[in-house]
């Protein structure tokens, strides 16, 4: 729509292009990022994203930590709202270079953690991305849900929110008794939080005039800016890391992944990302109750290496976090301390397409663009 | 001392005096300004939701610091963004009060011995009221904070006792 | 496709700028082209319709000590599925590697990124400025050698 309006030109009025600043403190960037937005009217005709207000020198830290393993709480707090999915990508780049074979419980449940965060994930991406839109409630409900996850999590590694769980052949602590009720409690009660969201937001006749239509982003473009994930699959591209480039037990299970059809507008539009991202909740809770069935017995820290010294090596590994695809190239010098981390991040590859998908939009479709994007400034700034 | 303890028997009217009143006002309906940076914004958004309600304290977010009088820096403060939290800083009204969130704004955090980007501390830039360790600070840790800082409000005294400078700005 | 027979079609064209390679018993195989070079065997990477490596997954610098630094371009390729390593080598003396902004469009964050952190400067590159640090910022942190600044525009650095 905004493109209608940029064309029509039959008017003779003067006008001069406005910088706006979109500054670092904004209730709805998402965090700590800059925009510089050129307006002409209520049209943007150019934004360029400033960042690097929260880069934290985490590759620097990794390289002055005198271990493997004590490198894994900086990764919780790149991208702080999914913490399991990158430690995960690092543990396994390590457990690669070292060979070591996992016992298949551990397996399990770092598939069944990965699931829970990344429905917690997107339930902080749909929430906020429904307050961006007006919708106050919706956030609300699903807060209460994220809540009976956070408890699932501090009742098995004592952390809410930046959890240390994934160590180097292994995990830190067992799960407790009572995690398989409480997880299927959960998974019954979001089944139906999921029906109740539909119903609010996503087929809201408002929420889709706000979103379908607006910041639309062409397979072609999406793949030569190498996004990944929600942003990738809602233009339509099948590709999905569990299944593409596999990595642990994903293949022992029954799940879809989603695409974006266009149902709703222009395939690409915001609202198939804002939906790829509902409909990956369901398949996680498939994902999830599968496993809660055939989880095996095992000890989680019998193949943990007392020493952790991988050989001289490199090792580029990546995994499906919930907002695209987390790589981590490692480079490894023979002694007990890494020698480089890189952690290649979905978000900084995703937010780079930002400038190209809001040309012709308005001002206030920037707000939904950057919302369905979905950025965490942790993981962009490093 | 609570504002209704000295009341007459109708109970429409009541005794206190100037300073509790206004350190009342206060302190019921401290509005902050919504500047989460990093990790600790998530737990304030959790304390702000359904399950750790903030908004029975009178504490309701704002967007911008001209309508706030409370700064919760939540996360890691960088050199880059120290420049623009001394002016949001300058920007509120007093009174104001800072409350410092968290491991990193408190004191660089587990980024302080090689992070050569982050500041040590956001004390280095703007005075700060209550400090709340954690990292992340669970929400209840938040609630406390705020009630320490409401503890504080509520021994202020709008008049300076000579000598000794306000402890308001 | 392994990286043996990719590797075998990007020597029947461009054997004289491949330095070194190893293809068998890793995980990542690799190319070690030389710097002038990395943007044609980029563009043929591209358009080779059985390699089609569509997809630049990663961009990182490396300093590799002894003088030198390096770049290390990991591809892949989602209509044919395979994954590809480049890797270049620059002295710290002379840092220049042509841009491949114009191959795969996110190499443009990823090279500013690179250029802000090792100070490797990419020719041709549409808009070469710091990403992560402000802009008057002093040295190339992830370089070994590099040692923190006291102050920065009156603000202490170190704790």
């Amino acid at each position: 729509m905004g493109e209608i309006i940029a064309n029509n030109k039959n008017t003779n009025l003067r006008t001069e292009e406005m910088v706006v600043q979109m500054g670092p403190q904004h209730p709805s960037t998402h965090g700590v990022l800059r925009l510089e937005v050129t307006l002409d009217g209520e049209i943007v005709t150019d934004v360029k994203p400033h960042i690097g207000y929260l880069h934290r020198c985490f590759e620097k830290q990794c390289e002055a930590m005198s271990n493997y393993q004590q490198v894994i709480p900086y990764l919780d707090r790149l991208d702080y709202i999914a913490a399991i999915s990158m430690e995960w990508s690092y543990v396994l780049a390590v457990e690669k270079l070292l060979k070591i074979q996992l016992p298949e419980r551990v397996e399990y449940i770092r598939v069944i953690m990965a699931e829970l965060q990344r429905i917690a994930s997107h339930i902080i991406a749909i929430g906020t991305y429904g307050l961006d839109m007006g919708a106050f409630t919706p956030f609300l409900f699903l807060m209460r849900d994220r809540e009976m996850i956070l408890d699932i999590f501090e009742r098995t590694c004592g952390a809410r929110l930046l959890y240390n769980y994934f160590w180097i052949g292994g995990l830190s602590h067992d799960v407790p008794l009572d995690f398989i009720d409480r997880t299927r409690q959960f998974c019954n009660k979001f089944k139906k939080t999921i029906v109740e969201v539909n119903n609010l937001l996503s087929y809201n006749e408002i929420f889709i005039k706000r979103t379908a239509n607006v910041g639309v982003l062409p397979a072609d473009v999406a793949i030569n800016f190498a996004t990944s994930g929600p942003v990738l699959r809602g233009s339509g591209v099948n590709w999905d890391l569990r299944r593409d480039d596999p990595y642990s037990i994903y293949d022992k299970f029954n799940w879809e992944v989603q695409v974006g059809k266009g149902e709703r507008g222009i395939l690409g539009d915001c609202w198939d990302r804002y939906m790829v991202r509902c409909r990956e909740m369901e398949q996680s809770v498939k994902i999830i109750e599968q496993a809660l069935n055939q989880i095996p017995e095992g000890d989680v820290k019998s193949a943990i290496p007392k020493r952790i010294r991988p050989n001289v090596g490199k090792m580029y590994v990546r995994t499906e976090a919930p907002r695209g695809e987390l790589g981590i190239y490692l480079l490894s010098d023979g002694s007990t301390s890494p020698y480089r981390v890189k952690a290649r991040s979905s978000c900084f590859v995703n937010l780079s397409v930002l400038p190209e998908i809001s040309k012709g939009a308005m001002f206030a479709d920037l707000v939904a663009i950057i919302g369905s994007i979905d950025i965490v400034l942790g993981e962009i700034d490093r | 001392m609570g504002l209704l303890d000295k009341h007459f028997e109708d109970r429409n009217i009541v005794i206190t005096s100037v300073d509790g009143l206004m350190n009342w006002a206060r302190l019921s309906s401290l509005w902050f300004m919504q500047f989460g940076l990093a990790c600790c914004a998530i737990e304030m958004m959790a304390a702000g939701a359904s399950h750790y309600d903030l908004d029975r304290f009178g504490v309701m977010p704002r967007a911008t610091p001209r309508q706030a009088d409370l700064m919760i820096v939540a996360g890691t403060v960088t050199i880059k963004m120290a420049s623009r939290i001394k002016r949001l800083y300058d920007q509120m009204a007093e009174p104001r009060y800072v409350i410092s969130m968290g491991s990193c704004s408190n004191c660089g955090g587990p980024y302080w011995e090689h992070g050569y980007h982050v500041l040590k501390g956001v004390d280095r830039v703007i005075p700060v009221d209550v400090y709340i360790p954690g990292c992340p600070p669970r929400p209840e840790a938040l609630l406390e904070g705020i009630i320490k800082l409401q503890e504080k409000i509520r021994k202020h005294s709008l008049v300076e006792e000579s000598g000794v400078k306000s402890s308001k700005s | 496709m392994v990286g043996e027979e990719i590797l075998n079609i990007l020597k029947e064209k461009f054997g004289k700028v491949i330095v070194n390679w190893k293809v068998k018993g890793v995980y990542n195989p690799y190319a070690r082209i030389k710097p002038e070079n990395i943007r044609e065997v980029a563009f043929f990477l591209r358009e080779n319709s059985h390699l089609q490596f569509d997809y630049l997954m990663c961009l990182s610098g490396v300093d590799l000590g002894k003088g030198m630094l390096g770049v290390v371009y990991h591809l892949n390729s989602i209509s044919k599925k395979h994954r590809f390593t480049l890797k270049v080598d620059v002295t710290r003396e002379n840092p220049n590697v042509p841009s491949v902004e114009m191959v795969w469009k996110t190499a443009n964050w990823h090279e500013r990124e690179v250029y802000d952190l090792f100070g490797i400067n990419f020719l041709d590159h549409p808009d070469l400025r710091r990403i992560l640090l402000p802009d008057d910022w002093d040295g190339y942190p992830l370089r070994k050698d590099y040692q923190v600044q006291e102050y920065y525009n009156g603000i202490k650095v170190p704790y």
